[in-house]
């Protein structure tokens, strides 16, 4: 019904960069700066990738890796990131790792990082709603339409093309982490071995940066991930197994409201109704 | 014991949803009260009430399962399984395919509008599939 409504005069890009594809979507209204800092975020994403990416033998971090250059040659930006590798290492106990297996690789940090610094930059520019979505993970801003939350699609890790449940909110990151497109790519830092417990784990919260990280820590975790998935502050998680049970923090926006908390699935579990529901069968 | 489906709670209008067992294809029908919207403007039935309602058992072969539907800002937003059939290596299949299809249908069949897709990091060419190229294509 409202989609025309609320997409109305949207402006929408997309470009692909760092092996995957980022989408924007800047909801009116917005001011004429809106389009240069667009311009702007764009160059930001490819710069970004030209100084981190672990696919280029001549990125800054590819050499840094190889001991060619050191930490203070790379520049204030590199060093920035990988202290905030180093901050994320030691918050989710080694769980998320910029140097697993001894090798150099903070893209786990650095995709969600560059989402949110181009979404501060549109909205710098007066995109007070927009949505900077990086291969699945997005950061959003305002809301969708006036009075509108935002309502973000979370994709079905085992059925390729379906939903597991939508998002609703305003100012919210949403992060996903699995095996879905990629295969087993996240490996647990202990072990350097794939992590294969989990089919995804969606992780909310207000910045993109943190809250992909803790996806992908608590994807490597498995099934520890869920006892450790309430100790976050202002996240919530939403995570489907292996199997295809699904579990989530009692704090799911979106997926929780009164009565039922925690569990998607518990057996033989009972919940008081707040409510009647008419049920048929036999 | 069977008791036929009233076609009745077929067109209350509400959100119906079907969860099939296979493979002995059994269904299971729940309904929960008609949400407004573009498709039902008439609000004669009375703005549906948020919160979580939780439907009765339901007996199928494999056991009892029952669900809840989770109603917010007058439209159905989830569909949470609240008990399943244990003890046999079939609940895992159930658990895995027909309860989350349930909930797909489910928040499917209220046309949930959708401004962006989460989803495990897709490859530049994944994403000509993904529903978010779907919605980058839609009218700005």
């Amino acid at each position: 019904m409202a989609d025309a409504g609320h997409r109305a005069g949207a402006i929408r890009h997309v470009e692909h960069v760092m092996g995957t594809v980022f989408s924007f979507d800047v909801r009116p209204p917005y001011g004429d700066g809106v389009r240069a800092a667009l311009d702007e975020a764009v160059a930001l994403l490819h710069r970004v990738d030209a100084v981190f990416s672990t696919y280029r033998a001549d990125s800054a971090i590819s050499r840094l890796g190889r001991g060619e250059v050191t930490v203070a040659d790379c520049g204030a930006e590199v060093a920035r990131v990988l202290a905030r590798c180093a901050r994320a290492r030691r918050e989710t106990g080694g769980w998320f790792s910029h140097t697993a297996a001894g090798r150099l690789d903070p893209s786990g940090l650095v995709k969600g990082w560059a989402v949110e610094r181009a979404s501060d930059l549109l909205h710098a520019a007066g995109a007070r709603n927009c949505c900077v979505n990086g291969g699945g993970d997005l950061q959003l801003r305002g809301e969708a339409a006036q009075g509108v939350p935002w309502r973000v699609g979370v994709a079905h890790p085992l059925e390729p093309g379906a939903l597991l449940t939508v998002v609703e909110g305003r100012d919210l990151a949403v992060a996903t982490s699995g095996t879905a497109e990629r295969g087993a790519h996240i490996t647990d830092p202990h072990t350097g071995r794939p992590a294969t417990a989990l089919a995804s784990v969606t992780v909310t919260g207000r910045r993109l940066a943190r809250t992909d990280v803790l996806a992908t820590a608590l994807f490597a975790m498995g099934d520890g991930a869920r006892e450790r998935a309430a100790s976050f502050d202002g996240h919530e998680v939403l995570a489907v197994t292996a199997a295809g049970a699904v579990w989530h923090t009692a704090g799911f926006p979106g997926a929780v409201a009164g009565g039922v908390s925690e569990v998607g699935v518990v057996r033989g579990g009972a919940v008081a109704a707040r409510g009647a529901v008419v049920a048929g069968g036999w | 014991m069977r008791r036929a489906v009233s076609t009745a709670v077929l067109t209350t209008a509400g959100v119906v949803v079907l969860l099939s067992l296979k493979p002995h294809h059994s269904t299971v029908l729940l309904s929960v009260p008609p949400v407004p919207g573009a498709s039902s403007p008439g609000r004669a039935a009375g703005p549906p009430r948020d919160g979580t309602f939780t439907g009765a058992a339901v007996r199928t072969p494999y056991g009892p399962v029952r669900v809840a539907a989770v109603v917010r800002g007058g439209r159905l937003v989830a569909v949470r399984v609240i008990q399943v059939p244990s003890g046999t290596g079939r609940d895992q299949q159930i658990a895995g395919y027909a309860v989350p299809r349930l909930a797909r249908e489910a928040i499917g069949a209220d046309s949930a509008r959708i401004d962006a897709v989460s989803g495990a990091s897709y490859t530049s060419q994944g994403y000509i599939d993904s529903l978010q190229s779907a919605l980058d294509r839609a009218d700005g």
